[in-house]
């Protein structure tokens, strides 16, 4: 996987990348959700944002990916203890898979061969860091959503079992894919996530040949395909470390704190983390832009991805959530700011 | 789909290669399979109950207590270059999903050989990602030729027009094809094709050919044969597209391709199938004893049948170590394991549970009564990920009953199903009822555990056979409740009459059913008691 395709050439899909691309600001807004058809490529648009976001410092061989020979956990070896760069870790979390294999175990090999009680990481080690590729999140186990529920909330992975009691730092944005025909997600799950955006496969066709076009050039030719699209790559990575090194100045003007109360009063959503989300996403929103502070224009178009799964289901609304939450923006805000958007 | 055709697509997978995915064959089994199982490349073979590591590679734990030293063995996935995977109908979503990753890493391509019928399709994350399909039902014996061996250049290249790929792309569209992977496949059929006559550029055959191969399966039906009259919403006209080049008029001639290429009844029944499919590959029932669940206590077992306690293992070994040291003073292992040592881990899963709703949808029954059944269906749904739930709907009117909709979970899928369902007419309550137990034989089947919600009027008058004989309705009504008592089905009767109706209540007793009058139910109030 050296060659992956570049995260400017994905032809439309504004939500989804604009999503990905606050994430990758603010890492601590919680990850994205991304519902729709398939083939319209959710996976593409990770695997690219990881190879587009700038390398990571780690010390090599470190299992966790840790930044600090001090970090390196002491169950770790073969660890040379050498600074290296790599890309941001994606590590995807196939459905199916085991506890053993997402929290980490004993290993077998070590305790059947050589008697000793050695812990092998497992995929949430693997993705200190960088981010957890979850396709059809939404048939994914029961079991394995709990623990993925505690992972995410404490950003460290606790193992207790086998005689083992190990513990390691496991933060990571979680990127969750699905088709809604498929089967509910359950509450608590999507709660989770920070942001949520529906995909569809676009409609017009001049934007269908252009995806096929742009694929098809990248697989005939990668290397001169990704030179093409140098230019694009090294900007937008600019434009996301700058957003990051902005985003601790971006001012919070008190309008803007209340504007994010009403607007979630008004859509009754449940606890205070749609209010946070709401706010944390538009401050990366204004640090993206450039902005200085948050305004209310910046709240307004980042609600919905924000909001919209955190409101109480209505069965008998036919209506998209997310109209519903466009509806109450505008109720809330007027509809002047709506047009504007 | 002729020999002919079939074994095209089968030289176009060894031309084309991992850009193709794969091929969904769709076969009995039958000499037309085997003669076309046999002309492919030199594959592996697997099944759907393949173990992960088998598939995947780890340790080779009989050798790795032999010798004393870790010894890994390569998964079945690592080396080959084709793979089979027989019984892809009965494909655990699970591994659906990691064969999936393994296409998408541009691993070998999988055949799929799906033995299903009608209803029960391979998982669609799978079917998404095999570019081919491939059907030899109704393929004579006499047509059987062996099919010729393929030597080409992979890797030579072949060049596609960007008037071409228009085309492709129109045509997909145009069939209502929303993924945007099967286009791609059709190119990578195109040029397939195009190394398979050595052309260095695929001819209007070619690219004929690929398209009817890779996207006519997936096609929507055409309005003249399509079940339900829903326009796939993003098909626009080609013409508007490309109107410079006359791209548009060769994506028809694609289009009229790929409709031809399959018999029209087989479209039907693939679509038709596809809308059901979030049963198959939804978040169905696994058996017990699988390696997910509550965990159970450990039992002895071979390492490749399951997962092995590490724990477990090595405490049925600590009793033998004195013995076993002494018979091999010379191992320098610490531990002495043997095979018969290995415990397994074994996982208890808890059964979804499917409720099926009957209802009446009949000219009699309250088209308000409908609504409050709607409501109740959605509300049940909305919890249904936490509790595991499934619901089907069948309804009965006229003079027969029909799936509305087949078990799922899904919201989503349950609205738009009960949005459209019509009403008015006769009250064939026993055809409802006797669907409804067909349901629910085949998910105790499938390892779910069903009960039915009866929501009708009771005054039935539509025999089995679709004529009007209230006697006859009433006794066969009678026969399908004796059959749920039988089957010891749980049952709930609704009764939505205004008044309620003491034949419907008799019918209840006959099922051993809970009977429920509600004169003024709201959906809230149904769905608690569907609950109950």
């Amino acid at each position: 996987m050296t060659k992956v395709f570049p995260f400017t050439a994905i032809v439309g899909q504004d939500d989804m990348r604009r999503a990905m691309i606050l994430t990758a600001v603010d890492p601590s807004i919680g990850g994205v959700l991304v519902m729709g058809d398939r083939g319209t490529g959710k996976s593409t648009a990770v695997r690219a944002l990881a190879q587009l976001l700038p390398k990571i410092r780690m010390i090599e061989g470190c299992p966790v990916n840790s930044a600090r020979a001090r970090d390196v956990p002491d169950w770790a070896d073969a660890v040379t203890g050498r600074a290296v760069t790599r890309p941001t870790p994606v590590v995807d979390l196939p459905l199916g898979a085991s506890e053993d294999r997402v929290t980490g175990a004993l290993d077998i090999e070590r305790a059947l061969t050589r008697g000793e009680k050695a812990f092998q990481p497992g995929l949430l080690a693997q993705a200190n860091r960088g981010y957890l590729y979850i396709d059809e999140v939404n048939l994914l186990e029961d079991h394995i959503v709990d623990l993925l529920l505690d992972v995410a909330q404490s950003g460290e992975n606790v193992v207790e079992r086998e005689g083992l009691s190990i513990r390691h730092a496991a933060r990571f944005v979680l990127v969750g894919s699905g088709n809604p025909e498929e089967g509910e997600l359950r509450p608590q799950l999507l709660d989770r996530f920070g942001l949520m955006v529906d995909v569809t496969s676009p409609s017009d066709i001049d934007t269908r040949v252009e995806v096929i076009r742009r694929r098809d050039a990248f697989e005939s030719d990668r290397t001169g395909f990704l030179r093409r699209w140098k230019d694009a790559e090294t900007d937008l990575r600019g434009q996301i470390v700058a957003a990051r090194k902005r985003l601790s100045k971006v001012a919070t003007p008190d309008d803007a704190l209340e504007d994010c109360a009403r607007l979630c009063i008004a859509l009754g959503s449940d606890g205070l983390r749609g209010e946070l989300t709401l706010l944390k996403t538009a401050r990366a929103t204004a640090a993206f832009e450039g902005a200085d502070e948050v305004t209310r224009d910046h709240i307004t178009r980042v609600a919905a991805m924000a909001l919209q799964h955190r409101l109480r289901r209505d069965p008998m609304d036919e209506s998209g959530t997310a109209t519903r939450v466009q509806r109450v923006v505008s109720e809330t805000f007027g509809p002047a700011v709506a047009a504007a958007e | 789909m002729t020999w002919a055709r079939a074994t095209l697509a089968a030289r176009c997978l060894a031309a084309g290669g991992r850009d193709l995915g794969g091929l969904w064959l769709r076969a009995r089994s039958g000499p037309a399979r085997d003669t076309f199982l046999s002309a492919l490349p030199p594959h592996v073979r697997i099944h759907p109950d393949i173990g992960e590591e088998a598939l995947f590679g780890g340790l080779d734990l009989t050798e790795t207590l032999r010798r004393g030293r870790t010894v890994s063995r390569d998964g079945l996935l690592a080396n080959a270059s084709l793979i089979v995977l027989t019984g892809a109908d009965r494909c655990p979503p699970a591994l659906a999903a990691r064969l999936g990753q393994h296409l998408d890493a541009g691993g070998a391509p999988i055949v799929a050989v799906d033995e299903g019928d009608g209803d029960d399709l391979p998982p669609s994350a799978l079917t998404e990602r095999l570019g081919l399909f491939v059907t030899l039902d109704g393929i004579p014996l006499s047509d059987l030729v062996p099919v010729p061996s393929v030597t080409v250049n992979a890797s030579s290249t072949v060049r596609v027009s960007s008037e071409a790929i228009a085309a492709i792309t129109v045509a997909a569209a145009t069939l209502g094809i929303g993924s945007l992977r099967p286009p791609r496949f059709a190119l990578a059929a195109a040029r397939a094709m195009a190394r398979l006559g050595d052309r260095s550029t695929p001819s209007d055959d070619d690219l004929r050919d690929a398209v009817s191969l890779t996207l006519a399966h997936r096609a929507a039906p055409a309005p003249e044969d399509a079940p339900e009259p829903e326009p796939p919403p993003d098909a626009p006209q080609p013409q508007d597209a490309d109107p410079a080049d006359g791209g548009g008029t060769k994506g028809d001639r694609m289009v009229d391709a790929a409709r031809a290429a399959l018999p029209p009844g087989l479209l039907t029944a693939l679509a038709a199938g596809r809308a059901q499919d979030a049963s198959g590959t939804g978040a169905g029932a696994q058996k017990t004893n699988g390696t997910r669940g509550r965990p159970r206590p450990a039992r002895p077992g071979a390492p490749s049948r399951g997962r092995i306690d590490t724990v477990a293992t090595l405490r049925a070994a600590a009793p033998w170590q004195t013995i076993r040291r002494a018979a091999h003073p010379d191992d320098s292992r610490p531990v002495l394991i043997q095979p018969s040592d290995i415990r397994l881990r074994r996982f208890q899963q808890q059964t979804e549970r499917l409720v099926i709703f009957v209802l009446d949808a009949s000219g009699s029954a309250a088209m308000a009564r409908l609504a409050e059944a709607k409501g109740a269906i959605e509300l049940l749904l909305s919890d249904a990920y936490a509790a595991r739930d499934h619901v089907a709907v069948v309804g009965f009117r006229g003079n027969g009953a029909q799936c509305l909709l087949a078990p799922t979970g899904s919201l989503t899928r349950a609205k738009r199903a009960l949005a459209g369902l019509p009403g008015g007419g006769g009250t064939p309550l026993a055809a409802g009822l006797q669907m409804g137990v067909t349901f629910a034989t085949q998910a105790r089947r499938g390892a779910r555990s069903p009960s039915l919600v009866l929501m009708t009027d009771g005054r039935a008058n539509i025999a089995t056979d679709g004529l009007p004989d209230r006697t006859r309705a009433m006794s066969e009504a009678q026969d399908a409740c004796r059959l749920i008592a039988a089957a010891s089905l749980p049952l709930l009767c609704v009764d939505t009459g205004t008044r309620p109706n003491r034949a419907l209540r008799e019918l209840a007793d006959i099922a051993h059913a809970r009977y429920l009058a509600l004169p003024r139910a709201g959906a809230g109030a149904l769905a608690s008691a569907v609950l109950q």
